[in-house]
């Protein structure tokens, strides 16, 4: 009897589903039912503390009609559209300067690549709100250049995203290494036989740079987009959605109206208008692949 | 010629090391700072050199709030990061063990579904995940940093892997198998030990993942004493707390320590993690 089970458990299928066990339990718990338990409050008044009560599509109704929902879509995507372009331009051009291995590029590239590493600490946010305070070190600096007037970077609805902005470019050293992989790949021949014919640098870039590394760009693209949307810690402790709600990120929203509202039947709703956003915002750029992606010259 | 080129590449030094200066310049104010009397860090916060340097800050700074010192936060983040890390690291490599290796039904479905939780991130789950861990008891506990994680939900570690087994040679399994060794024996006794550098990779991103993970930690953690670092950090920015910058400082640079040692002497992995997968930093 033990044999034959143990014989059972050996075979090759048997195994195979035991070693995925781990997965299939962790999908089905900790992703599939509260998306679906989600998806059933988004549709009630829910507050977490008391049993929820099912309302229909009024969470998206109210949705419609939250000015702050509107507020809170504008800026993040302003922000997305704004910081993943400056992000990834430099990025690329960090790493075309770095494509030479040269001894020193080694210890360059790792200084340049520490900020995204340790970019989304709390420590990092804590010292972003330091920089740009009144008497922090970037007015100071400002000062020792001549310049007389203090800002108010964080307390000024003008500058305070850009601050934020700052932040997420700063941390480009993935993006960059990620060219950098792919600049390796491009054979050495194509530059020589370029040459050949009489390609200046620029062309060269033009025509044969950057027309391949067009499939690099589209994955960081996507990667750094999805993430731009989903921005939260760094808004939450530097800026918090102040002032007046111009930094107001939709993951911050999401969390006030959950967390701090107690309309966690709102936030469910939240939540699943954020999948879709995200996912049609992914959507999108996949349609517009074709275009200009090169695939491989087929 | 030649001179044209060493001025060329003079430039290119300069350039390069102007960049790099400006972006450290932020890190190396906060570790500069935290060396300084924590009255002057603002009225000198355009120089970088401390002057007097002091330890000061991080003993008072270590201290913590209300009775509870760093030591705590520390242990406690610690605890969270290395149990989510050896959970997650155990779990995936099973996982892209059977995927990689047993021929199963369902199994390309299986890889697609791992598949769409890399597509999947964590904060579009943050309200549906809190209420079902709600309902589950688990608010104000770790179970949620931690116990997910050894359910091998992180599709990237699962695929990271499933790549790397993709890559050791079938024979050494099928000579495994004609000697009467069983899929688990092949996987504890041939992949494990020769999927190590995958897994060195995974732990590391794991374990910064982890040990920066603010959000859980807030909408987890009720009680002070059971707050991981970066929790307690946030402490310093509340309005309520007196604010003793230099304090703030200190501990700043020592929650990031952990971080920055793994980045010295891992750099390899990080880089070829980054770079082969696309592993976020």
């Amino acid at each position: 009897m033990m044999k034959k089970i143990k014989s059972w458990l050996c075979k090759e299928s048997v195994s195979g589903v035991i070693f995925s066990l781990p997965f299939l339990i962790g999908l089905l718990l900790f992703l599939i039912v509260p998306l679906g338990m989600s998806l059933y409050y988004a549709f009630c008044e829910y507050s977490i503390l008391s049993p929820a009560e099912f309302i229909g599509l009024k969470n998206f109704d109210t949705m419609f009609h939250d000015e702050m929902f509107f507020k809170s879509l504008g800026v993040t995507v302003f922000y997305t559209v704004v910081s993943v372009p400056l992000k990834l331009t430099f990025a690329l051009c960090v790493a075309l300067l770095f494509q030479k291995t040269t001894r020193a590029a080694g210890i360059y590239r790792a200084v340049y690549y520490l900020p995204s590493i340790i970019g989304g600490s709390v420590a990092v946010a804590v010292l972003w709100k330091r920089m740009f305070a009144v008497e922090g070190t970037i007015n100071q600096i400002l000062h020792s250049f001549g310049v007389q007037n203090t800002i108010a970077w964080l307390g000024d609805t003008r500058t305070a995203i850009w601050t934020l902005i700052l932040l997420s470019v700063w941390q480009f050293g993935s993006s960059m290494l990620i060219f950098l992989s792919a600049l390796k790949q491009i054979p050495a021949s194509y530059y020589e036989a370029s040459t050949v014919d009489g390609a200046g640098k620029a062309n060269q870039f033009f025509r044969i740079t950057l027309p391949l590394l067009t499939p690099t760009i589209f994955f960081n693209l996507v990667m750094q987009m999805i993430s731009g949307l989903l921005a939260y810690t760094q808004c939450y402790i530097i800026t918090n959605g102040k002032p007046m709600n111009s930094t107001l990120f939709y993951m911050v929203h999401m969390y006030n109206q959950t967390f701090i509202y107690y309309k966690a039947g709102y936030g469910a709703a939240l939540a699943w208008m954020l999948i879709l956003i995200t996912g049609v915002f992914t959507a999108v750029l996949f349609l517009t692949k074709k275009k200009w992606v090169y695939d491989g010259g087929d | 010629m030649g001179r044209k080129k060493t001025i060329r590449s003079v430039i290119y030094y300069i350039a390069v090391t102007a960049i790099g200066f400006l972006m450290v310049y932020p890190l190396l104010w906060m570790i500069m700072s935290s060396f300084k009397e924590t009255g002057s860090i603002f009225v000198t916060a355009g120089s970088l050199i401390p002057d007097p340097f002091t330890l000061q800050n991080y003993i008072t700074g270590w201290k913590g709030f209300a009775k509870i010192t760093f030591g705590t936060f520390f242990k406690n983040s610690a605890v969270i990061s290395v149990l989510a890390t050896i959970g997650t690291v155990f779990s995936s490599s099973l996982v892209a063990f059977g995927l990689a290796r047993c021929k199963f039904r369902g199994r390309k479905l299986l890889f697609a579904m791992v598949l769409l939780t890399m597509m999947v991130p964590a904060q579009v789950l943050m309200v549906p995940q809190y209420i079902w861990y709600h309902k589950l008891g688990w608010v104000g506990s770790y179970a949620p940093l931690i116990v997910p994680y050894c359910f091998a939900i992180q599709g990237f570690f699962v695929y990271m892997m499933y790549n790397f087994i993709g890559g050791i040679p079938r024979e050494l399994d099928e000579a495994a198998r004609i000697d009467g060794c069983s899929y688990f024996g092949i996987y504890g006794r041939i992949a494990l030990p020769l999927m190590v550098p995958a897994l060195v990779t995974a732990a590391i991103f794991s374990f910064i993942w982890r040990w920066d993970d603010f959000m859980s930690a807030l909408l987890y953690v009720n009680k002070a004493k059971d707050y991981p670092v970066c929790l307690a950090l946030k402490l310093f920015t509340d309005p309520s707390s007196t604010s003793d910058y230099g304090a703030m400082f200190a501990m700043s640079v020592l929650s990031v320590l952990p971080v920055l040692i793994i980045f010295i002497f891992f750099q390899k992995y990080l880089v070829d993690g980054i770079a082969t997968s696309g592993l976020k930093g």
